[in-house]
């Protein structure tokens, strides 16, 4: 009996060293792509482009340690010898292992070349900096060398301004759904009156609908109405792809909310309007924030319809259209890539995690019962 | 704002007095209203065109929005409730509803239809052609890999996001540090599919064979002694599947956080009465939890399905839609805005639509079967 105990101790053991370890090594590959994100985004335009960043951890690499003419003497087109090892000129361009460990390696042309010598140390590349940051942010300019030797200067990116529309895109665009779903879900909750059933049904209907299928007549109305590049135009163009779940969402909500609150304020003699801002959204307030993160995140985020209400508007460009535009006409310019890409990052992930309890309620609200 | 009594007036004195007041009431329900639309007209005139600084623009903007919605909700109600019982309780709850109904009309109700009218049309939207552009749709050979990859995105993405999202929910579960774990797999929901991208890059970059690699991906091939790779771009059409890995690292979070909460909600009992009669682990797992959180796998399974149906983001950023990646999105995107073709590209339109129309009854049927509405 003991010992079958002991036994079933020690796989529980073994089953939950197996489960923590699994888990850890699952959380460690979610969370590399972005930690590489992060850390290149402090290293040298030059760091990045010739190096990975996990050099930046202690790693073994070839160093060089000293360098010199090769003897004129020597016949470069058959077999030399050089530092006690022997090879052709190729072999040497491609770098030969000496026996005590180091690398013989001809850098260069071959009638005037140098030698390098290189040895394997344990290294770290620790040259962190600050600039990618103050490229995007301020536009500062910054000088690349190029092969030839020459110095060329490069105008940095203004992500400022890309920042500050997408917080005036956001913000908005997550409020003026919340609030018109808000008197909706009250207005199909609380009131009576004909077509409610109707009209509530054309909410769940259009909840599944992808938004695709409207692009191409909102675009019209918006050309016609000189709608187009503004906020306004793309604050309603949100609020009208987000409204069927918001007002789904806070119906389920506000309508299982206790109906005697409702009615001793009815007998009061409180008016519908009263009892909505004054009762209803401040017991809403977890099922708006949960919406509201939703939305702030999908908008934030959002590339699609930024492009097609946004995309002829080069000043009122939002973040992501900003950084996708980076993508394709600069590949180069990563470090200008990682810094934005990270600042982009930022204020979602502040929202998320400050408010990640109310997020995940949300989810559950939205996926389980819908 | 709030005016829940009516103002008080002074007593009529008489047919004149009577009229005289009710036409000041009037007046002053028009000119409110009026003055409203003019103070907000002027907000949008000022954002616009100003050349105000960025930062100056941006707190206009957002003050002026926020405050002119809550504005217009404030004044509509203001007038309703100076007018008569009867009209009050007629035109009150169209206050509170109208405007979402008229913005889901106006966005998504009539679109629809406008779209399904345009893909009837010619490219210039001007001769009526039939279904010429369906059958155009569905024999071009863009399409036809546009369709394959959707499908490939659909299938292995959904089934992907939602193994691992049950799987680590069900270690999660079992750990000693479930709330850093979910955290860390859920965070990559907060980022946007073009930073992703960007992200990504860093893992599938490819470099010369002679050159240190900076892509994770091919430094780890290279130091194994393999030859690096163009992950996204040359190995057709496995590249397809180094794109859907983004969108499942984006979206087992999701899957997880729900699969969690259902797990959760499984009554400990019945999980205890299973392990004591003698049950392996895999068998608890296989009989009892997935039975019991099966409509929550049919909800996620589903949500992840139409979305990856509209995958757009990613491909964009990642190729462009070259190297045969292209999805139904994409080429939708590509069809209206680049060539200009506004048949073909609303026949594309309505194609997604189609595709989640299942969906759509499956939710109507569940809104009729709700008994309290």
């Amino acid at each position: 009996m003991s010992t079958t105990m002991a036994g079933s101790n020690k796989n529980k053991r073994l089953s939950s060293i197996l489960i923590n370890g699994v888990l850890a090594l699952i959380c460690l590959i979610w969370t590399i792509p972005t930690i590489g994100l992060l850390v290149s985004s402090f290293r040298t335009r030059d760091d990045i482009q010739t190096s990975g960043w996990w050099t930046i951890l202690p790693h073994r690499e070839w160093v060089h340690t000293e360098e010199f003419k090769p003897d004129p003497s020597l016949d470069r087109d058959g077999v030399m010898e050089i530092s006690g090892v022997t090879g052709t000129f190729q072999e040497f361009r491609d770098g030969i292992q000496t026996p005590d460990g180091k690398r013989i390696i001809w850098i260069g042309n071959k009638r005037n070349g140098t030698i390098y010598v290189e040895e394997r140390e344990w290294t770290m590349r620790t040259d962190l900096t600050l600039e990618n940051y103050q490229n995007v942010l301020t536009g500062k300019q910054y000088q690349i060398t190029q092969a030839d030797g020459s110095v060329r200067t490069e105008q940095g990116d203004n992500f400022t301004g890309a920042f500050l529309n997408s917080v005036a895109v956001t913000i908005p665009a997550t409020v003026i759904p919340i609030l018109i779903a808000a008197f909706a879900a009250y207005g199909f909750a609380w009131m009576r009156f004909p077509g409610r059933r109707l009209l509530f049904t054309l909410v769940v209907a259009l909840l599944v609908v992808p938004l695709q299928i409207s692009l191409v007549p909102i675009l019209r109305d918006y050309v016609r109405l000189d709608l187009n590049g503004t906020f306004l135009g793309v604050w309603l163009a949100h609020t009208g792809f987000g409204l069927p779940l918001a007002t789904y969402l806070l119906y389920n909500y506000i309508s299982g909310l206790p109906r005697d609150i409702l009615e001793s304020a009815f007998i009061d003699g409180a008016s519908h309007f009263t009892i909505f801002t004054r009762l209803i959204l401040p017991l809403s307030v977890p099922a708006l924030a949960s919406f509201a993160i939703f939305q702030f995140l999908w908008v934030w985020n959002d590339y699609l319809v930024a492009l097609i209400f946004i995309g002829s508007k080069p000043d009122v460009q939002v973040l992501t259209m900003r950084l996708a535009e980076i993508v394709g006409s600069r590949g180069a310019d990563w470090h200008l890539l990682t810094a934005g890409a990270f600042i982009s990052m930022i204020l979602p992930l502040i929202v998320f995690f400050s408010l990640q309890r109310f997020f995940v309620r949300g989810l559950m609200a939205g996926s389980v019962k819908g | 704002m709030q005016h829940s009594t009516p103002i008080p007036t002074a007593t009529p004195n008489g047919f004149f007095g009577h009229l005289a007041t009710n036409v000041g009431r009037i007046l002053i329900s028009l000119i409110v209203p009026i003055v409203t639309f003019v103070v907000l007209w002027q907000g949008f005139l000022f954002l616009r065109d100003s050349n105000a600084p960025k930062l100056v623009i941006a707190l206009v903007a957002i003050v002026w929005g926020v405050g002119g919605v809550a504005l217009l909700y404030g004044v509509a109600n203001w007038v309703v409730e100076r007018m008569s019982e009867h009209w009050r309780s007629h035109l009150q709850p169209f206050i509170f509803v109208g405007p979402a109904v008229a913005i889901l009309i106006w966005y998504l109700a009539l679109p629809t239809l406008r779209t399904f009218w345009f893909s009837l049309l010619d490219r210039e939207s001007v001769n009526f052609v039939g279904l010429q552009n369906y059958v155009a749709v569905l024999t071009d050979r863009g399409m036809q890999e546009a369709f394959r990859n959707n499908l490939l995105w659909m299938v292995v993405g959904a089934s992907l996001s939602v193994v691992l999202g049950l799987v680590i929910a069900v270690l999660a579960d079992r750990s000693n540090f479930d709330r850093i774990a979910k955290s860390l797999i859920f965070l990559p929901m907060a980022i946007s599919m073009v930073g992703a991208g960007v992200i990504w890059n860093f893992i599938y970059e490819v470099r010369d064979v002679a050159d240190p690699q900076i892509g994770l991906l091919n430094a780890i091939v290279v130091g194994l002694g393999g030859q690096p790779q163009a992950w996204t771009s040359l190995i057709q059409p496995w590249n397809n599947l180094f794109l859907i890995v983004i969108v499942v690292w984006l979206q087992t979070g999701f899957a997880m956080v729900l699969f969690s909460a259902a797990i959760k909600g499984i009554p400990a009992e019945i999980l205890e009465a299973a392990r004591v009669d003698g049950a392996k682990e895999l068998q608890v797992f296989f009989s009892i939890m997935i039975p019991s959180i099966m409509s929550t796998i049919i909800t996620v399974t589903t949500t992840v399905v139409i979305f990856t149906l509209k995958i757009f983001d990613v491909v964009i950023v990642m190729t462009g839609g070259q190297f045969g990646t292209e999805v139904i999105a994409t080429q939708f995107y590509r069809q209206y805005f680049s060539n200009r073709n506004f048949g073909f590209g609303s026949a594309i339109a309505v194609i997604l639509l189609v595709a989640v129309i299942p969906v759509m009854i499956y939710n109507l049927r569940r809104f009729r079967e709700q008994e309290a509405f």
